[in-house]
């Protein structure tokens, strides 16, 4: 595949030129993944920029998800998968033997496609990840919870009711509630894999609105099959096909003037 | 033409053809309902069986006292049919078949037994009492020859001491011994193989554990006659050798498997979203288990120990082979009996139809009371778990 073969060196100074001065916080170099026999990565290389919104976007299957958790290695869950090549953030090797996966995660948060809150009371929700850190003190606690909550613009809604069990929560609310369970830890990055694929346009408008006003303290990384969204929220945009990664750089690039025709056959709908 | 209109009938008739339409979906779906219907059936009938051999204890119609009124056989035609069918002692059926003259031999029988009493029984205040009463079964009683009150099940003798409070000790004592062994680790095992343990490690405890249940009680009973009990003896350097302690214990081996099985499928069934959304905001996996899993598989394992609780309660050879000395005492190291045994071990030698063996029904219909409440309690309080955590209070 001609198209495929473009130089590793290329798409990175093609991500630098985008970033500005902004210098990368996750490098990714000659990443390939296998479930097993099966690979799902192969050979990905990418950089992503601190405090900026990147979107990863391609058809069902190519691997979208299966790299987001590389980020935060939520795939050492899974059994029999194998991992080559190195992710870097902030410098640290991620896979080195040294890491600690939870303080990791402390620092990469993840919201997931399917609202998933604990069964247990809203604040509880909120206040899990904090707790688990240790944090005890109420007053805190208090002032966290209702910080995450408002910055996942779900306060107001649920104020009264924040002993209540979260999964009264409609869909909306309660992916929102997952978006402030994994703010209030205050991680560096949040990886989200298709946050708004199970709600409605209102519930999506305010998640994406959400997500913009989360770009100014969090590096996000996002999945979304919505190119209207990929174009509304994010800054970069990467492109995968089966595994691998055909073209990254600036949305407004990718999405209006992109390199390889199979990224524009994409972005303008014609296979998918 | 559609693909599906071959199949279907024309017109709008064929909506009327009711169970017609899947006959073989109908024969089996009443085949069901019906076997349902008699697994009900069959419980009523038991509860039913055993209600109906106790009802005269429950009533206090039963008299076990050894001097009774003796009514000479003379006096036989004064009495209504009823009167002297209850005095007699005998069932409806036997009642009529009999001739008038057996039952007058039966009468002098009886009045001859009573006068071969001895002289020093008959001025023993227990020998006027009749103890199938609930004072004399719950209560404690200084009989002659004692000096406290005391509760005493001694079933054989001249006097029948029917006190039932020693059972119902024994029967807590072992039952909470083998609860309080069992249900930790039970549910700790459960833990580790659902959540803790690799898949490899998994494959091999859960088939493991759950063998154990295979094991007849009567095997488990042995090995604790002749192995445990001198091992814990050895160990812990108490008194008696056979008790409850040994008796709870044994008892766990039982009770293990059925709550490890109940407990792990419910922890296995708490949906993995829950787990990664733990795990992802930097929980350890032993944090996700125990704050996360555990609370939510909640209901699950209550009713894994609700079970557990009538599995002890009801389990009869293990106790029966380890100890059955009926004292009162708390203490776990001395011996117990439970109703089980009791029930096991005397219904052999029981008259059918006498004080005795009614009393053995009694303690069966007690069993199947505190069974059913604890069950009924346990739902209750699933549903209320499982409420709180659907958010519905
Ligand atoms: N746990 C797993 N075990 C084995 N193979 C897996 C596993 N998860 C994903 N895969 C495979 O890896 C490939 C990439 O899957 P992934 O979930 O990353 O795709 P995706 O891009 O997120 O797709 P979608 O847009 O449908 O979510 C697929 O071929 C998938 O079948
Ligand atoms: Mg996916």
């Amino acid at each position: 595949m001609p198209e495929n073969a473009l130089p590793k060196l290329e798409l990175k100074t093609a991500l630098a030129a985008a970033s500005g001065n902004a210098a990368p916080l996750i490098e990714i170099k000659k990443l390939s993944l296998f479930y097993g026999q099966a690979q799902a990565l192969k050979n990905i290389s990418l950089s992503i920029r601190e405090r900026v919104v990147t979107a990863f976007i391609g058809p069902s299957g190519c691997g979208k998800s299966t790299l987001l958790r590389c980020l935060n290695r939520m795939n050492d869950l899974i059994d029999g998968v194998r991992i080559e090549g190195s992710v870097r953030i902030g410098q640290h090797d991620i896979y080195a033997p040294d890491v600690d996966v939870i303080e990791l995660r402390k620092r990469v948060g993840m919201v997931f496609q399917k609202s998933n809150p604990f069964p247990k009371s809203i604040y509880d929700n909120v206040a899990y990840g904090l707790r688990i850190q240790g944090v005890k003190n109420k007053s805190d606690l208090d002032a966290a919870v209702e910080q995450s909550l408002r910055g996942a613009a779900l306060w107001d809604e649920v104020k009264d009711r924040l002993h209540t069990s979260a999964l009264g929560l409609s869909g909306g609310q309660q992916q929102r509630l997952c978006i402030a369970r994994a703010i209030a830890v205050k991680p560096e990055i949040v990886l989200m894999d298709e946050p708004a694929s199970a709600l409605d346009p209102i519930a999506t408008a305010r998640v994406e609105d959400l997500i913009l006003e989360l770009k100014r303290d969090f590096t996000i990384v996002i999945v979304t099959h919505n190119m209207q969204q990929a174009t509304r929220i994010s800054d970069d945009t990467a492109f995968f096909y089966m595994g691998e990664l055909i073209e990254a750089g600036p949305t407004q690039k990718i999405f209006t003037n992109p390199r390889q025709k199979r990224t524009e056959d994409y972005v303008t709908g014609r296979f998918g | 033409m559609p693909p599906n209109q071959g199949n279907r009938t024309h017109g709008w008739m064929g909506i009327h053809r009711g169970h017609r339409a899947r006959p073989l979906e109908w024969i089996a779906e009443r085949g069901i309902f019906l076997v349902a219907l008699s697994t009900i059936l069959m419980i009523f009938l038991i509860f039913v069986f055993v209600g109906r051999e106790a009802m005269p204890i429950l009533f206090g119609q039963e008299n076990s006292a050894l001097i009774k009124p003796v009514i000479p056989p003379e006096e036989m035609d004064r009495l209504k049919p009823e009167e002297l069918q209850a005095y007699l002692g005998l069932s409806d059926k036997a009642f009529r078949q009999m001739e008038r003259e057996t039952l007058r031999e039966l009468m002098i029988v009886k009045q001859e037994a009573q006068e071969e009493i001895p002289e020093q029984l008959r001025n023993d205040p227990d020998a006027h009492l009749n103890t199938t009463e609930w004072s004399a079964m719950l209560l404690p009683r200084q009989w002659s020859g004692y000096d406290e009150p005391v509760y005493i099940w001694q079933p054989i003798g001249s006097i029948h001491k029917y006190n039932i409070v020693p059972l119902i000790i024994g029967s807590l004592k072992v039952t909470l011994v083998g609860l309080l062994v069992a249900v930790p680790l039970a549910v700790g095992a459960a833990i580790y193989v659902s959540q803790l343990a690799r898949p490899r490690v998994r494959e091999v405890v859960k088939p493991v554990i759950e063998m154990l249940s295979g094991i007849p009680s009567v095997v488990i009973g042995f090995f604790a006659l002749l192995v445990m009990a001198s091992v814990l003896q050895s160990v812990f350097g108490y008194q008696t050798r056979l008790n409850a302690f040994v008796a709870g214990i044994a008892l766990s081996f039982a009770v293990i498997p059925l709550v490890f099985s109940i407990a792990e499928d419910a922890l296995t069934s708490v949906p993995r979203s829950y787990t990664q959304a733990a795990l992802a905001l930097g929980a350890s996996r032993w944090q996700t288990a125990w704050q996360i899993v555990l609370p939510t598989a909640l209901p699950g394992v209550f009713a894994a120990v609700v079970l557990g609780f009538g599995r002890a309660i009801g389990e009869t050879m293990i106790v029966l082979m380890v100890c059955s000395a009926s004292v009162v005492s708390w203490s776990i190291f001395d011996s117990a009996r439970t109703i089980t045994t009791t029930i096991a071990a005397e219904m052999a030698e029981a008259v059918a139809g006498g004080h005795h063996y009614r009393i053995l029904f009694m303690l069966g219909a007690i069993l199947f009371a505190v069974t059913f409440i604890s069950n009924l309690i346990g739902d209750v309080v699933i549903h209320r778990l499982k409420h709180r955590l659907e958010g519905k209070r």
